[in-house]
């Protein structure tokens, strides 16, 4: 057959669409957007209605696509490993209530932070919601893992959650696709009390997932996504799972002398690694993340084993792996190569030459001038580059939506005026319920929605807030007068400074919304036309 | 045949055009292909790189190991020179000289050149020029394409093959433009490599 090129993202995407799947549920965020933008540009997608807009943010997804589950229908639900956060809550319970459709959950992590505010590693959580997790060491695993991620969830009547890495998410190679099955049929779950989280009812759910735990591993075990291949060299044991699998390969081009457990489903398979362990004198864990499987297998391997890794500083404790880390990590030395040359300087990103977010900064600076600096409040998206010279505009950026409440919670500590930097994207994605604790408790503050009428960092996918965002700031209890829309072009300066200077000194909450389209988006339509 | 190659540039300066023309001409062949990108932050006008290997044989890693890169393909001098960590002893960098300076402390260009000219195998030409003599200024990124392409172990048509299936819904005009920039390239670097 032949192979078609595909990102780990499509790759998984295909897989998804061929498994027969009804509808994906996504808020976009870097490694895991091309998912979704795939499917929407999928024609097998639109043939079959498949459900492919984006959601308002990652816990209305997985609750969306939970539904769907509910129906009996397969749903996806696409994430960076920080929306995984925000779907905490509906995560942990969907573990409890389970599934009724195959309802597969994909969290991107991205180790090393390439576009993102923490390395976090959502295997953890799989653990945590005592789910079926996997991990793809390739973009044909991506293909396959994912529709046996969807039989999985279907035979155990439970959420699955699939992990991906930037590198895997953003890398390309041929991939072999089967052909389609259908979507299900529309079958409400046969007990409809199963959904009902009432003490009852999740204490018996609980005990079920328990349960299952068991046959969760034994599958781990013998369905052949993890591995064990005892080498000639039973000196080291080596346990790779995901990407670190094929690092591990590359250094050993013409076969590896010993023994090696690839690991690409959790929970571990406790029978392969008490075996690996009784015939190895040493073990290495090499795995692109937290130590995850270092620190489970402390408690499983009875004797008394050596145990390299990332906690004993074999391998590095953070950042992502990559060929010459494990090499290093195995002894094996590594070439001399070229020093960079000093004439190399950094070239960081920054906001594209004529974006409406630096009128807007330039003109916050100058209405901010008279007052002590460290009272900008800002959120993530394109505008955080604001904090970069020569803007130097913010002092914050934590977690979406958190410009609007830590503004509030400066303001109650005494600091005034306080201003919120928000994107009108982040705006829609969990701002507003902030916005109705300042409005309820009267808190004085500015918040600025830059209004780019996209989500800009990720490469321009539609917001939510199109068209809406007076309408919800008067809604949730913006007075009308303090509601500004002005256009940040280098010629408003002069009136934008003014609008800006006026609402800070209001003693109550005022909305700014600069309101310009991203140059890439008007870029982007130009060239569609 | 192995041939692991860095795509290097700043973000918007088409470097995934360039992959994708290798990665169809590769596919085309039969070859075993993985090549990483970078999606995300720094396409915002950062560095940006794309690992590109191709194989008769399966590939391991999305990742070049450090020292084992046969060809730099840069589509801007000074991004050239922030790979040659990567570059093995008798590799090849092939960059366009024409600097890109959105930063304040970018270094003369001067001695972005003379950096280069200490690697044994080394081409550079200002593609920039050659695309806009040509009348297709956009596709200085396929020139340097063409500069390259001798050193990628595949046949020299298969890169003109990859270029018509992949701007063939462009229309004729595009295709062509693509061609001839492809075709200057080759001829820039063999001019450059007989001094
Ligand atoms: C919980 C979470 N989800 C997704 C992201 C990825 N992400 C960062 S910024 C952003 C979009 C920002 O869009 P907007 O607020 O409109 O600002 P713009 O980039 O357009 O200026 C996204 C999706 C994230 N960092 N955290
Ligand atoms: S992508 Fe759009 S919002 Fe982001 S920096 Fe460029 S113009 Fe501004």
């Amino acid at each position: 057959m032949q192979k078609i090129l595909l990102l780990g993202d499509e790759a998984l995407a295909q897989g998804a669409l061929d498994a027969g799947l009804s509808g994906v549920y996504a808020y976009p965020g870097t490694p895991s957007t091309e998912i979704t933008e795939y499917i929407q540009a999928s024609k097998q997608a639109e043939e079959g209605g498949i459900h492919c807009d984006w959601s308002a943010n990652e816990k209305t997804a997985l609750e969306s696509a939970l539904g769907m589950s509910y129906a009996g229908k397969r749903a996806l639900v696409c994430m960076k490993h920080v929306g995984l956060n925000v779907a905490a809550d509906p995560f942990m319970n969907a573990s409890i209530v389970g599934a009724n459709g195959g309802l597969v959950i994909v969290s991107a992590d991205d180790p090393s932070m390439h576009s993102s505010q923490n390395e976090q590693d959502s295997r953890v959580y799989g653990k945590f919601a005592l789910i079926p997790t996997f991990e793809p060491s390739n973009q044909q695993e991506c293909y396959d893992l994912v529709q046996y991620a969807f039989n999985f969830s279907e035979m155990f009547h439970t959420p699955v959650l699939l992990r991906m890495v930037t590198r895997l998410a953003h890398s390309r190679s041929g991939v072999e696709c089967k052909s389609p099955k259908a979507q299900n049929l529309l079958n409400i779950p046969t007990n409809l009390k199963q959904f009902i989280l009432l003490p009852a009812i999740a204490k018996k759910n609980y005990a079920g997932l328990l349960g299952k735990q068991n046959d969760f591993m034994s599958h781990g075990e013998k369905d052949g996504w993890n591995t064990l291949t005892l080498g000639k060299d039973r000196k080291l044991g080596i346990i790779a799972s995901g990407i670190g699998y094929n690092y591990l390969m590359e250094n050993y081009p013409d076969g590896c002398p010993y023994s090696i457990l690839k690991i690409s489903q959790y929970p571990l398979p406790v029978n392969m690694l008490t075996r690996l362990a009784a015939e190895s004198v040493e073990l290495l864990v090499i795995e692109d993340g937290y130590p995850f499987i270092e620190e489970q297998i402390k408690s499983i391997i009875p004797t008394p084993l050596i145990i390299r890794g990332r906690l004993d500083g074999t391998l590095p404790r953070m950042g992502e792996l990559n060929p010459n880390i494990v090499a290093q990590g195995l002894g094996i030395k590594v070439p001399d190569f070229n020093i960079v040359p000093e004439v190399v300087k950094p070239r960081p990103p920054k906001l594209c030459d004529g974006c409406p977010h630096i009128s807007s900064y330039n003109a916050l600076n100058e209405a901010l001038s008279d007052y002590v600096p460290g009272r900008v409040f800002a959120d993530i998206g394109c505008y955080t580059l604001g904090a970069l010279p020569p803007y130097n505009a913010i002092n914050s950026c934590v977690d979406m939506g958190a410009s609007i409440t830590m503004a509030k919670g400066a303001f109650d500590a005494g600091i005034f005026p306080a201003v919120a930097i928000i994107g009108d994207s982040t705006f829609t994605h969990s701002g507003m319920t902030g916005l109705l604790d300042a409005i309820l408790d009267k808190s004085a503050i500015t918040v600025m929605i830059l209004d780019n009428e996209t989500t800009g960092m990720t490469g321009g996918q539609d917001s939510c807030a199109f068209g809406r965002i007076e309408n919800i700031c008067l809604g949730l209890g913006v007075e009308k007068e303090h509601i500004r829309v002005i256009i940040p072009l280098p010629k408003n300066h002069e009136e934008n400074v003014k609008v800006i200077k006026e609402e800070l000194e209001y003693k109550g909450v005022s909305v700014i919304v600069p309101r310009r389209e991203c140059l890439q988006v008007i870029g982007k339509k130009h060239r569609r036309r | 045949m192995k041939t692991d190659i860095i795509l290097a540039g700043v973000g918007g300066q088409g470097i995934l055009s360039i992959a994708a023309t290798i990665g169809t001409a590769a596919v085309a062949k039969g070859l075993n292909i993985k090549q990483a990108e970078v999606h995300g932050m720094s396409q915002r006008g950062g560095d940006v790189q794309s690992h590109l290997r191709l194989s008769d044989k399966p590939i391991a890693s999305d990742l070049i190991p450090q020292g084992q890169v046969d060809i730099i393909i840069s589509v801007e001098p000074m991004e050239a020179l922030r790979y040659v960590d990567m570059l093995k002893p008798d590799g090849w960098i092939v960059t366009n000289k024409a600097t890109f300076n959105n930063i304040s402390n970018y270094p003369e260009a001067e001695d972005i050149y003379n950096e280069l000219k200490k690697y044994k195998n080394h081409i550079i030409i200002d593609a920039n020029t050659i695309a806009k003599d040509l009348g297709s200024s956009r596709s200085a990124n396929i020139v340097i394409l063409g500069a390259a392409a001798k050193f990628i172990d595949m046949p020299y048509e298969s890169f003109e093959e990859a270029l018509m299936s992949i701007f063939a819904r462009k229309g004729e005009d595009v295709v062509n433009a693509n061609i001839k920039a492809l075709h200057a390239g080759t001829e820039a670097a063999e001019k450059y490599i007989k001094g």
